[in-house]
């Protein structure tokens, strides 16, 4: 197979975290402290990933900063000559330590916003206390001077606090701020009566950003990720399957995408036992969708093929049942009319309680389906 | 716009890249890597957080034998687009 080499990893350092968000893109079955790749592993896979070309190196979670070797990560990554970025909810950094990472070379972090105030925002992270100390951090990202993205995570519970997040990014000297719809898989599924938008909050939010793209040029970039659901087409996932980037897990599982692991029949390779590039090029995992040629109809005779190439694996696992077949977002799928009647309902669902993530190692709570 | 006096730099955050794997110049930016041509290697490099856009662009021009003015449009035209994406900034 013709691939080229892979852009930006994401290395999940660890999967725990002070927050609990109700659509954390974590698995269901969390990695457990003690099967965490240990730091000189990380640091071995952040010079594997310089060596086969990757640029761009996220370091996430759960929370990262939950990783007592945060700082020693960051210098490494940066000795191997990658572009790091943070991604955190700020819980867990004091002003020294992330001085600690200014001196370490980190090039950027990106921020979580649950909500623009300490009622919505705790709520939905299921941490008090925690949007106070999240403005503390942002005063202290701004002091020192790093580049910041703030990421927003919007649903039908605190879409009405668009306008007021924009707003916040500028206060806080952000540069950009992305505008994410949740994407409804793992944690998120189970959400999905209290969280799906409404398909008049999906397009009042296009206006919103259309209009806030135009007032803020050269103060904001406006990246938008909009709701899945309510769209005619699917999204080009992860850029292509196996075209551009790569996950790692905090116990050093390599996915091509980060929700990989609900799609049952695909095996992935480990970072202890395989060099990344073996993996990226010869993995079964990556291989399994990379290119076109697995692709069923209507996909393998559409012309947007290459566009969007089919959508999103799992999305098609997790809905029709087959990873193989057309995200039924798309207008084309046979499956898609039942997926906007499904949206609908959950989209006027009186719910509104949450099903917060556990920690790792505790129980998993059962969604009342 | 940028204007003859400004003093184009590369934010933090913001940083050319040589890439070893793909033998090309890229620039590094908050979620992004930009692949640079030849023109565009040249014209970041010149940036040096002292001289001026106009100084740049003179120099440019007696570098690559050049009309001054042609260059100074294509290089605002470049530099503009990296302002709008805030991969760039300008003090006076
Ligand atoms: S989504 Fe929330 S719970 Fe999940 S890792 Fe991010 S901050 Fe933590
Ligand atoms: S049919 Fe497949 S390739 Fe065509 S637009 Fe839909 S998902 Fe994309």
């Amino acid at each position: 197979m013709n691939a080229r080499p892979p852009i930006a990893m994401l290395a999940e350092l660890t999967h725990r975290c002070p927050l609990s968000c109700p659509y954390c893109s974590n698995p269901i079955e969390l990695a457990r402290i003690d099967s965490e790749l240990d730091t000189e592993t990380w640091k071995r896979v952040f010079r594997e990933a310089a060596e086969i070309g990757v640029l761009q190196l996220h370091l996430s979670g759960g929370e990262p900063a939950s990783r007592r070797d945060l700082t020693e990560l960051v210098a490494a990554a940066r000795e191997a000559g990658l572009y790091t970025n943070l991604i955190t909810s700020g819980i867990g950094l004091t002003e020294r330590r992330l001085r600690e990472l200014d001196e370490a070379g980190l090039d950027h972090i990106q921020l979580s916003l649950q909500g623009t105030d300490a009622a919505m925002a705790d709520e939905i992270g299921g941490y008090r206390g925690g949007f106070d100390r999240k403005m503390q951090v942002a005063g202290w990202i701004k002091d020192i001077g790093f580049p910041l993205t703030l990421n927003a995570v919007m649903h039908r519970r605190n879409l009405h606090q668009l306008p007021r997040s924009i707003e916040l990014a500028v206060e806080m000297g952000a540069r950009r701020i992305e505008v994410a719809t949740v994407q409804f898989h793992g944690w998120a599924l189970k959400n999905r009566d209290t969280l799906m938008p409404t398909m008049e909050q999906a397009r009042e939010t296009d206006a919103i950003v259309t209009e806030a793209r135009k007032r803020l040029k050269g103060v904001l970039v406006i990246d938008y990720v909009p709701a899945d659901y309510h769209s005619d087409y699917p999204k080009r996932c992860m850029g292509g399957w196996a075209t551009t980037g790569l996950n790692v897990t905090p116990d050093g599982e390599v996915l091509p995408c980060h929700a990989a692991q609900t799609i049952p029949h695909l095996q992935f390779d480990n970072v202890r036992d395989n060099h990344l590039r073996d993996i990226w090029y010869d993995g079964s995992a990556f291989n399994a969708y990379r290119g076109t040629d697995w692709m069923q109809e209507p996909c393998q005779s559409c012309d947007r093929k290459l566009k969007d190439f089919g959508g999103c694996r799992c999305q098609a696992m997790a809905i029709v049942g087959d990873a193989a077949a057309t995200d039924p977002v798309c207008i084309k799928s046979p499956h898609h009319g039942a997926l906007q009647v499904q949206a609908d309902a959950h989209a006027h669902s009186d719910r509104k309680d949450l099903v917060h993530r556990t920690a790792p190692g505790k129980p998993i709570p059962e969604p009342a389906e | 716009m940028i204007a003859k006096e400004d003093i184009p730099f590369l934010p933090r955050g913001v940083r050319l890249h040589f890439d070893k794997v793909r033998d090309q110049w890229v620039l590094l930016a908050p979620e992004r890597a930009v692949t640079l041509d030849q023109v565009g290697q040249a014209i970041l490099s010149e940036l040096d957080g002292i001289r001026s856009f106009g100084t740049i662009t003179e120099d440019l021009a007696s570098r690559y034998n050049a009309p001054a003015e042609e260059i100074a449009k294509d290089t605002g035209g470049f530099l503009g687009a990296l302002l709008d994406r805030r991969f760039l900034e300008l003090r006076q």
